[in-house]
């Protein structure tokens, strides 16, 4: 118990540090490197939940594929810092206010139901908890699921038709029709008579 | 050949198969390489290697200075200086050829009168310092004397040609 | 082994992690002697391949070559660029060999040996592998030079476009095994060679080895590293351990997708010759080990097949057979394979 207690502790640490870190570091691949050490650790904490459904598809999605592609952006940024970093006491009401707002929606939420909560058992090793969360979401939740999913291809659809544009003078290989190309397609051979001298 | 065969074609992948049956038909064949050092490939008489100066079996030095192979190399690798000796024959007092400039070509050896510079056909060798691939009339008469014996069996074989 | 360590009366805590070492030391060290031989391997292979004998200078036949390399690079100097964040730039190789080694940690090699045995095993693998793609990314970021950031962007892009492809692989696999526990995938193609995944599921079998010689940068799709056109892209600034790190990572990728794939699609340990009279009793004697490491080899060989025999993919080509041709592949036939699911049909789904 003791042992589990220890890594508790430090992933808890963990994340708090690359939290604050994501939000202070002044150089944004920085910020962007902490953000995935913040997912790792609290990855590891719902490990130690037993909830290792979640915790690996945690890590899959947003550290293998999300923050890849954050990093290809902020990787090809060219930020000046001082820019940046003028006017922080100007934004500074706005931002406490979002902050403060976050958390009261937060506690509202999440605080007077989760206060008391009783901790659950602890469940055997035939215990599936990926089954028991497809169960559940294909069951009981099955509509804002199918409805997450519509969402997501709207916005796949939108980011598509947004960035899609015909471009008629580019000119372009195509790979398919490279290879398909036909030595009778391509090459006449000729037959000559010898030329008299 | 119709769309629909190419595109059966590529989904199969039947072209990359053909490919990798080529690939794999050379894993399992006959392998040629020379493992150098323990085997060579034959020679030619004609091979042109590290340089020499001959001798005459009087163990008089062939080189008379006429300047023929300063003259012809493209390289610009050939150094002579030369005088008269006491018996008031034209003799070299240096000949050097430099081997980092070098490209053999043979030239010097074709445009030589008298069959004095000559190449070996030793191709294995090396300098461990600076100035060591400077060869010297001492190097060269030296690499000469060594040789002797196939440089004359080589020239003797070739001579119809030349 | 375990027994022992129990019987040592140690403190809770830290009997929990001795045992943990141990099982760690146990896949770790017959990997790590597998990388090196790997790369012995490759270049005999390749050799053998454009009809050449490859290294035999160094030991009898040429076999202390990978340990003669392992010391050079571990004696080399580690070489750090002025303009290179010093920090990130000597981190990037253990995040491209940790995740290498880490994914090792739920493979079952046989029926009960195997160091975890947990139900998600499948996703853990496939996470980890994404995961390695942040070694070379960071190490193209932190050269703070222009040709290893122009193969970290290669990669990053490529590594994303495959994964999709290689994940919806993986459904189909676990679609078919009805489990993401490696093990119970494995049981599940119980029955001989024509219960295998591979007949079932041969577009999606195809599609995982094309998308793991993808993922792991090997020819035709290493265009992170390109020599031709990038020098050597992310490890061009890495020298010494640093850049033999990377150099571990690849090949203990390599050996990770092939025996992923002979376990997911070639029925692991299961011996190929189940169910045919005769032969099986011949054949009964031989560990499960034996066949799972000998699929594993075929594969390892055709990576170094299709290394010799195709030239690299130009990087519009890379980024259309993955969007445009793999994953509309991988989608249909996992309509297909969920109606035949659905209908029960045999002998695979009944």
């Amino acid at each position: 118990m003791a042992f589990e207690q220890i890594i508790f502790y430090f992933f808890s640490a963990m994340v708090l540090l690359a939290g604050v870190m994501v939000i202070t570091a002044r150089n944004p691949v920085y910020a962007a490197l902490f953000l995935v050490m913040a997912f790792f650790s609290s990855s590891a904490l719902w490990l130690l939940l037993e909830a290792e459904f979640l915790a690996i598809t945690l890590v899959l999605v947003y550290v293998g594929a999300v923050m890849v592609l954050f990093l290809f952006v902020v990787m090809m940024l060219d930020i000046n810092l001082v820019a940046l970093r003028e006017g922080f006491m100007r934004y500074l009401p706005v931002g406490a206010l979002v902050a403060i707002s976050v958390i009261a929606m937060m506690t509202m939420v999440v605080g007077p139901e989760f206060a008391d909560f009783p901790i659950p058992e602890r469940k055997g090793p035939e215990y599936n908890n990926t089954a028991e969360l497809g169960r559940i979401l294909y069951t009981e939740y099955v509509y804002p699921f199918e409805l997450a999913a519509v969402i997501l291809v709207v916005a796949i659809v939108a980011a598509i038709a947004l960035t899609l544009r015909r471009r008629p003078m580019v000119r372009k290989q195509n790979p398919d029709q490279q290879v398909s190309v036909r030595k009778e397609e391509r090459v006449r051979i000729v037959k000559m008579d010898v030329e008299k001298r | 050949m119709s769309g629909l065969g190419r595109f059966f074609k590529s989904l199969f992948l039947i072209e990359l198969f053909k490919g990798m049956r080529l690939t794999g038909r050379y894993l399992i064949d006959r392998k040629i390489t020379v493992i150098y050092p323990e085997e060579k490939t034959p020679q030619s008489g004609r091979f042109r290697g590290q340089h020499a100066l001959r001798r005459y079996p009087n163990g008089e030095e062939r080189c008379i200075a006429c300047k023929l192979c300063e003259a012809v190399c493209p390289a610009l690798a050939i150094t002579i200086e030369s005088e008269e000796r006491d018996d008031g024959s034209r003799r070299t007092t240096r000949y050097d050829i430099d081997l980092t400039k070098c490209i053999f070509c043979g030239f010097c050896e074709e445009s030589c009168p008298v069959d004095s510079i000559v190449e070996t056909r030793n191709f294995e060798y090396h300098g461990e310092k600076r100035g060591d691939l400077l060869m010297t009339k001492e190097k060269l008469l030296a690499i000469g004397d060594k040789y002797e014996k196939q440089i004359a069996e080589d020239r003797a074989e070739q001579a119809a040609y030349r | 082994m375990i027994e022992f360590i129990s019987s040592l009366g140690l403190p809770a805590a830290v009997e929990t992690v001795v045992i943990i070492l141990v099982k760690a030391v146990a896949i770790l060290a017959p990997l790590l002697l597998a990388v090196a031989y790997y790369t012995f391997a490759e270049r005999k292979v390749l050799n053998y391949f454009q009809a050449r004998v490859g290294p035999l200078h160094i030991g009898p036949r040429g076999l202390l070559t990978p340990i003669a390399d392992a010391i050079k690079m571990l004696f080399k100097e580690i070489i750090i660029p002025t303009g290179a964040n010093r920090f990130l730039f000597l981190l990037a190789p253990l995040l491209a060999f940790g995740p290498a080694i880490a994914a090792w940690a739920v493979i079952p090699f046989d029926y009960d040996l195997y160091a975890t045995d947990i139900n998600a095993a499948l996703l853990y693998v496939l996470a980890l592998t994404s995961f390695s793609v942040y070694g070379i990314i960071i190490a193209g970021w932190a050269s703070n030079s222009k040709y290893p950031f122009l193969g970290a962007m290669r990669s990053a892009a490529q590594v994303v476009s495959y994964e999709l492809a290689m994940g919806f692989a993986l459904v189909g696999v676990i679609m078919a095994g009805q489990s993401l526990n490696l093990r119970e995938i494995v049981i599940a193609q119980q029955g001989g060679i024509w219960m295998w995944f591979w007949l079932p599921l041969l577009p999606l079998f195809v599609i995982y080895f094309i998308s793991g010689l993808a993922e792991t940068n090997r020819p035709p799709f290493d265009l992170a590293e390109g020599e031709s056109e990038i020098v050597a892209g992310y490890q061009v600034e890495y020298s010494g351990i640093s850049f033999g790190l990377f150099f571990m990572a690849e090949y203990a990728n390599m050996i990770l997708i092939s025996l992923l794939t002979s376990l997911m699609f070639l029925g692991g340990w299961l011996s190929p010759f189940e169910g045919i009279p005769n032969l099986e009793e011949w054949f009964a004697w031989v560990p499960g080990v034996v066949w799972l490491l000998l699929k594993t080899a075929f594969f390892m060989l055709l990576f170094l097949w299709v290394r010799a025999t195709f030239p690299r993919y130009r990087y519009d080509q890379l980024m259309r057979l993955g969007w445009k041709v793999l994953i509309p592949i991988t989608i249909a036939w996992l309509v297909i394979l969920g109606g035949a699911i659905v209908a029960e049909v045999g002998p695979w789904f009944d």
